[in-house]
């Protein structure tokens, strides 16, 4: 078996063996559906909604290079420095060159899934710059040292008393304490200083408004607009696919981001960040730098399906509904993205030797489909990446946008098929199968994988064809 | 950077054989609120006292006095205001109070601001019913950190300038023509629910905000 896969299915199986781990994610996911339903009342308005905000990605993407273009411009033009970056490996070095020639000795950083994609902090830290994570959930995933759990709430694993039991351990001065609030107002305490005194802040991206230059940010805690305002640097790292045509694209954006996101009708603050500090005022960035990452993403618009993938704005919404996100939590999938855009977007990011065997992690139950805000079609997207981690024929994506074709097949699947598939094709061999299947029925073989979890299915003693000709219907040959 | 500009060539090249004629559909768009004014003000002070901001609406000709009993009310002794002309007058409104306007920049400024202040007093742009937001363009006179740092925010809105809805606001006062430095929505005072999805506030940002809606 691939390696890749192997090490999925043990993560999923520790997972599903990890009752506590469970019934966390259970308590969090019903409550953020919940909350999502509450802001979704009318369905007529949703669907309007949905329309608006596909409508408005599709039009980004569909001219990406020119809006690119555009944004760079007019944030040159504001003041706003923009680098370019193909790889992963290529935004770090270039971020760490600006926070060097800067003198810069620490960051806090709001929170950028593009940054966990690239191991920003990882790269930074080896480098002698201390990166300080200023989001709650963040913050305590770093002291954990773990990756994040989701895209949007990525302590979402953690419980109370496992937050508690890592404060008293990284802030031995503050008395233990297990209440939520006391435990809120020692992680602002905490990072005030770190506020007040960091040299660069690191932000990540939700929109940028290519007509008028425009950065906007997302947040509930204040964390962000502090790391973006106070320090005398701003990095900002965004994915090229974020670029949005205009100012007026924004709105709606924003209010079904929310709504599908975290169940609010808007979060505490919206960030919409143009130019470094101007003269005569007296705060603000000096520098504000601007990253574009690819890492794979031009290379997935090429292929006109699998390109849908790209309308994503990060609500998470797919992931509170996936009924296997559930049960196996984040960290099971093993990659930056988790849930059924991961399982989507992680493969063609990664190729299918690495993360291929994400596209079994799927019930097709179709969930994911119905609550994009944007509209891609995870549930089919999700059916084609599976065929082509087993199928390496033409028809499907070229090597340029999926590398890994096939490379999942195995033969003995290959061979099942090809038997299943002749044995329904063959009416006298259907026949003498069936026939089979029935007298033998105790000693049917349990299914390998099937009956690791479930018990295996047993054969009925008649089959329907044999009832029915026994209750008087005449076959019809 | 000469390995950005080739990592920008390769891109956007990329990016070009990607590019496909897209028509935009048109799609029905009487999504927007219309409300009256007095609608609005219910709309914005439902939004935004759900999420534990405090509104209190007021005589346009008499909120001064108002905003000097929230000063006691609250137990404000050191108060932070911009360095403008509503900051002068909150100045000459409340002599025996510590009022300091924020005339320096943050660079001389920073130990004070988040150490000392327990409150600051701003303006605002204009807000959305809708929402329950808050429209700031931070300025020279009322910068960033104002409407951030110190733990009390206190807002001044005059009712007219409240809009139904976002996109309103972006239409009507076209921001496409432009946008400042930085500009903000602030929705109520900060919080989290990265603990067990349960709400606190008073994280990061301001723990408390405080709205007076002038009216006649």
């Amino acid at each position: 078996m691939n390696a890749a896969k192997q090490a999925f299915l043990k993560r999923i199986d520790d997972a599903l063996h990890n009752p506590q781990m469970r019934r966390n994610f259970r308590k969090a996911m019903d409550g953020i559906r919940s909350k999502r339903a509450e802001q979704f009342i009318d369905d007529d308005v949703l669907q309007l909604k949905r329309d608006k905000a596909r409508i408005i990605r599709t039009n980004s993407l569909s001219k990406q290079a020119e809006l690119l273009e555009k944004l760079e411009a007019r944030l040159t033009q504001n003041g706003i420095q923009v680098h370019w970056a193909e790889t992963a490996q290529q935004a770090n070095e270039i971020i760490y060159q600006l926070l060097n020639a800067a003198g810069a000795k620490t960051a806090v950083k709001g929170k950028s899934m593009v940054s966990e994609e690239t191991e920003l902090n990882h790269y930074l830290q080896q480098r002698g710059i201390e990166v300080i994570e200023s989001d709650l959930g963040e913050y305590i995933i770093q002291l954990a040292k773990e990756p994040p759990s989701h895209i949007v709430a990525p302590a979402i694993h953690k419980n109370r008393i496992e937050v508690a039991e890592l404060f008293q351990q990284f802030h031995p001065d503050i008395p233990y304490t297990e209440d939520i609030n006391q435990l809120t107002a020692t992680a602002r305490q905490v990072l005030r200083e770190r506020f007040a005194t960091a040299d660069a802040g690191i932000s990540g991206v939700n929109f940028a408004v290519a007509e008028t230059g425009t950065l906007c940010l997302v947040e509930n805690e204040g964390n962000g607009r502090l790391s973006t305002s106070a320090p005398d640097i701003h990095i900002a790292i965004t994915g090229i696919e974020k670029v949005v045509e205009k100012f007026s694209d924004v709105p709606p954006l924003l209010d079904i981001l929310t709504k599908s996101a975290t169940g609010q009708p808007i979060t505490t603050y919206f960030n919409m960040i143009s130019r470094p500090r101007q003269p005569g005022e007296k705060d603000g960035p000096k520098q504000v730098h601007l990253v574009l990452l690819d890492n794979g993403r031009s290379r997935i618009g090429h292929d006109a399906e699998l390109l849908d993938t790209l309308r994503c704005i990060r609500c998470g919404a797919c992931i509170n509904h996936c009924p296997v996100y559930v049960h196996v939590g984040g960290h099971a999938y093993g990659n930056v993205y988790p849930g059924p855009i991961g399982i989507v977007l992680e493969p063609q990011r990664l190729g299918i030797e690495q993360a291929g065997a994400l596209t079994s992690a799927c019930t097709l139950c179709g969930a994911c489909g119905e609550v994009c805000p944007v509209r891609i079609p995870l549930p089919a997207l999700i059916s084609r990446l599976r065929a082509e981690t087993v199928n390496a024929q033409q028809g499907m994506a070229s090597d340029n946008t999926l590398s890994g074709k096939g490379k999942l097949r195995t033969h003995s699947e290959a061979l099942s098929w090809k038997l299943w598939s002749w044995l329904n094709r063959n009416p006298l061999v259907y026949k003498g199968f069936t026939r089979l299947a029935t007298r033998m029925r105790f000693a049917a073989p349990s299914i390998p994988g099937w009956s690791r979890y479930r018990t295996s299915p047993k054969p009925a003693p008649q089959s329907l064809k044999e009832m029915l000709k026994q209750n008087g219907l005449r076959e019809n040959l | 950077m000469s390995t950005s500009n080739q990592s920008r060539a390769r891109i956007l090249q990329r990016l070009r054989n990607n590019a496909f004629a897209y028509q935009v559909e048109s799609t029905r768009n009487n999504l927007q609120p219309d409300w009256t004014p007095e609608e609005k003000i219910r709309q914005f002070t439902d939004k935004i006292t759900a999420v534990k901001g405090e509104v209190i609406q007021v005589k346009r000709d008499n909120w001064q006095t108002t905003l000097s009993e929230q000063f006691s009310r609250k137990n404000l002794k050191r108060i932070l205001v911009g360095d403008n002309a509503l900051g002068e007058q909150i100045r000459r409104d409340n002599p025996q109070r510590d009022i300091g306007l924020y005339e320096q920049s943050i660079e001389n400024f920073k130990d004070s601001l988040f150490h000392q202040i327990d409150a600051s007093v701003s303006g605002c742009r204009c807000a959305i019913a809708e929402t329950g937001s808050l429209v700031l363009w931070p300025d020279a006179a009322e910068p960033r950190l104002l409407s951030l740092v110190p733990p009390v925010h206190i807002v001044i809105l005059e009712s007219q300038q409240l809009f139904n809805s976002f996109a309103e606001v972006v239409e009507k006062q076209q921001w496409q023509n432009g946008m400042p430095a930085n500009a903000l929505l602030i929705s109520g005072p900060s919080k989290t629910a990265d603990i067990e999805q349960t709400l606190a506030y008073g994280i990061h940002g301001p723990k408390q905000l405080l709205v007076l809606i002038l009216s006649d």
